[in-house]
């Protein structure tokens, strides 16, 4: 059961990231993307991590998506011509993917197969609201406040931008 | 295991049975009030009263020319109604009806009323809500058409800004209750003050969210796209808006839709704020109040039916009489109060939030647009912001006041 779900999530999660490439329409590329979003919560959630996968919903699969997709409807893109041109990719695209590709399965076949044992789905329960708080507001509150912190400066980066373009 | 399936699929059957009649007779229900309000009589050829309207309409809607626009992306056009409708009927599965009860016919087994219950309970429904914006903005986006397209903006727009003082406003009830599930928030509304105060949300010490609750209320109105808010659907300046080009059953999803998010809300805000299924009055006298309501409604009716109305009034009348009598007997019998009681009280609950919806459509007009971003960023997000911050610090001074 766990293995059939984890699959079906994991499929879902490449199936869409690779059409994300592949659609030549921004529109199908950002709902693709989506997908990826919610296949990942599907994911987090198998693994115990019930407030990051809601979060990865609210903030990733709702906020975030959405803007890209207003501005994409704002712009009123079209689909994307494919150019067909390179003839640099065309001949060394696949086999400079197999180069980066097989050693990098391999580093981490031979690295990590040390460590990997079986994940049973259900059996960590410290994803709870309750212990991501507590470890935000005592293990990691440095990082968790200088975050809010930088975030602060992106907003008044962006409010101080767009005063400029009104003036 | 298999026990606690057959159950769950029992419930499962009952609530979505329960459901789609509540969203098909809410659209009659609305119809009547709205006319009632503007003097009119409503629906009232089909059936007696226009009570088989809802039927009528369905097969009006099944039966119409199913149109596909020419120049509309065929794929996402299909795929829109479909997104807003399933993700409306999702969210009614983590709400909590009403208490922890003995399964009837089987001894020794327990089932809460209500599918399930979620530890992440209320994001969950924040997640559905930010999912649901897709179906309104693609069905914009995919028709081709220059209203729709200014439909789905508006309505993408409206949604993210109402989105905040919806989020901030609902924490502060959970900072009250401590709990992210819904089952657990109802219960820390149980018991009452004084013996007579109830200790719901909106009554609850150290800090009462009756500003909250009211916030979120406005929020919920924007969040569904009602009026006040409706400007999605201008039907003045945008024809229908994001669903113009859709027809027969594609228009009728968006219109479920609609009516499931207005059901969803109105059972978030009796969860959160109201107290859930808990009474209004401690459990002695309130058993007996469904009783009292019906017996009174049905000595309304029978009186209604002698007075000189319109043909068939002295049948029909009578008839409901008849059938608030049945009823007021089924709640007086003590071994059934331990289920309906309970859900009596939600119903009442949220069928009343559901009044106030159909009340303030038919009494508010629309508002402008940049009145409506100016409302949602400069009065509604601060009023949840200090909301919040004043709950909190309240929290943080009298701990043992909850």
């Amino acid at each position: 059961m766990d293995s059939i779900l984890f699959i079906i999530a994991a499929v879902a999660a490449i199936g869409c990231g690779l059409n994300l490439v592949l659609q030549s329409h921004p529109i199908s590329s950002a709902l693709s993307l989506i997908g990826v979003m919610s296949s990942l919560a599907l994911l987090y959630l198998l693994l115990g991590a019930e407030f990051i996968a809601m979060a990865q919903m609210i903030v990733y699969g709702g906020a975030v998506m959405v803007l890209f997709i207003f501005v994409i409807m704002l712009l009123n893109a079209g689909a994307e011509k494919r150019s067909d041109k390179s003839l640099f990719a065309r001949i060394f695209g696949f086999p400079l993917l197999a180069v980066f590709v097989v050693p990098l399965s391999f580093l981490i076949k031979t690295t990590f197969s040390a460590q990997v044992s079986d994940v049973s789905f259900g059996s960590w329960v410290g994803g709870t609201a309750e212990a991501v708080g507590k470890q935000l507001f005592t293990k990691f509150l440095l990082p968790f406040e200088v975050i809010s912190v930088l975030i602060l400066i992106a907003i008044l980066g962006a409010v101080v931008l767009a005063q400029k373009e009104i003036d | 295991m298999s026990f606690f399936i057959i159950v769950t699929l029992v419930k499962i059957a009952i609530v979505f049975g329960v459901f789609m009649t509540t969203l098909a007779y809410l659209q009659w229900v609305e119809r009547k009030v709205l006319a009632h309000i503007q003097s009119r009589t409503g629906p009232l050829r089909v059936g007696p009263h226009g009570l088989l309207q809802p039927l009528a309409d369905v097969f009006k809607l099944l039966t119409k020319e199913d149109l596909m626009p020419p120049h509309a992306s065929k794929f996402f056009y299909l795929l829109a109604p479909f997104i807003a409708v399933s993700l409306a009927l999702v969210s009614i599965s983590i709400i909590p009806f009403g208490p922890v009860v003995d399964v009837p016919f089987f001894p020794g087994h327990k089932t809460p009323l209500g599918i399930t219950d979620l530890n992440v309970g209320i994001l969950f429904i924040l997640a559905i809500g930010a999912i649901s914006v897709y179906g309104i903005a693609l069905a914009g986006w995919s028709s081709n058409n220059k209203y729709s397209l200014m439909g789905g903006l508006r309505s993408s727009a409206q949604m993210i800004s109402y989105e905040l003082p919806f989020t901030l406003v609902i924490i502060s009830p959970l900072l009250l209750a401590n709990e992210l599930s819904f089952r657990g928030i109802v219960n820390s509304q149980a018991d009452y003050y004084l013996n007579f105060i109830p200790r719901w949300s909106i009554f609850q010490m150290p800090f009462p969210q009756i500003f909250g609750f009211i916030i979120f209320m406005i929020a919920g109105f924007a969040e569904t796209n009602r009026i006040p808010f409706d400007l999605p659907e201008a039907e003045n300046e945008l024809v229908a808006g994001f669903h113009t080009e859709y027809s027969s059953m594609k228009f009728a999803c968006f219109f479920m839709a609609e009516y499931a998010n207005m059901v969803t809300i109105a059972c978030v805000a009796t969860v959160l704020f109201l107290g859930g299924w808990h009474p209004l009055f401690p459990a002695p006298y309130s058993d007996w109040v469904p009783t009292a309501v019906f017996l009174g409604a049905s000595f309304l009716l029978f009186a209604q039916g002698n007075k000189i109305g319109r043909k068939g009034d002295h049948i029909t009348f009578p008839l409901f009489g008849l059938a608030a009598l049945v009823l007021a007997g089924v709640f007086a019998v003590p071994m059934l109060q331990t289920y309906i009681v309970p859900i009596f009280w939600f119903a009442a609950k949220a069928g009343f939030l559901l009044f106030v919806y159909i009340w303030i459509r038919g009494t508010l007009p629309r508002f402008r647009y940049d009145q409506l971003m100016h409302f949602a960023w400069t009065f509604l997000f601060p009023c949840a912001l200090i909301n919040l911050l004043l709950t909190a610090l309240m929290v943080a001074l009298f701990p043992n006041q909850k």
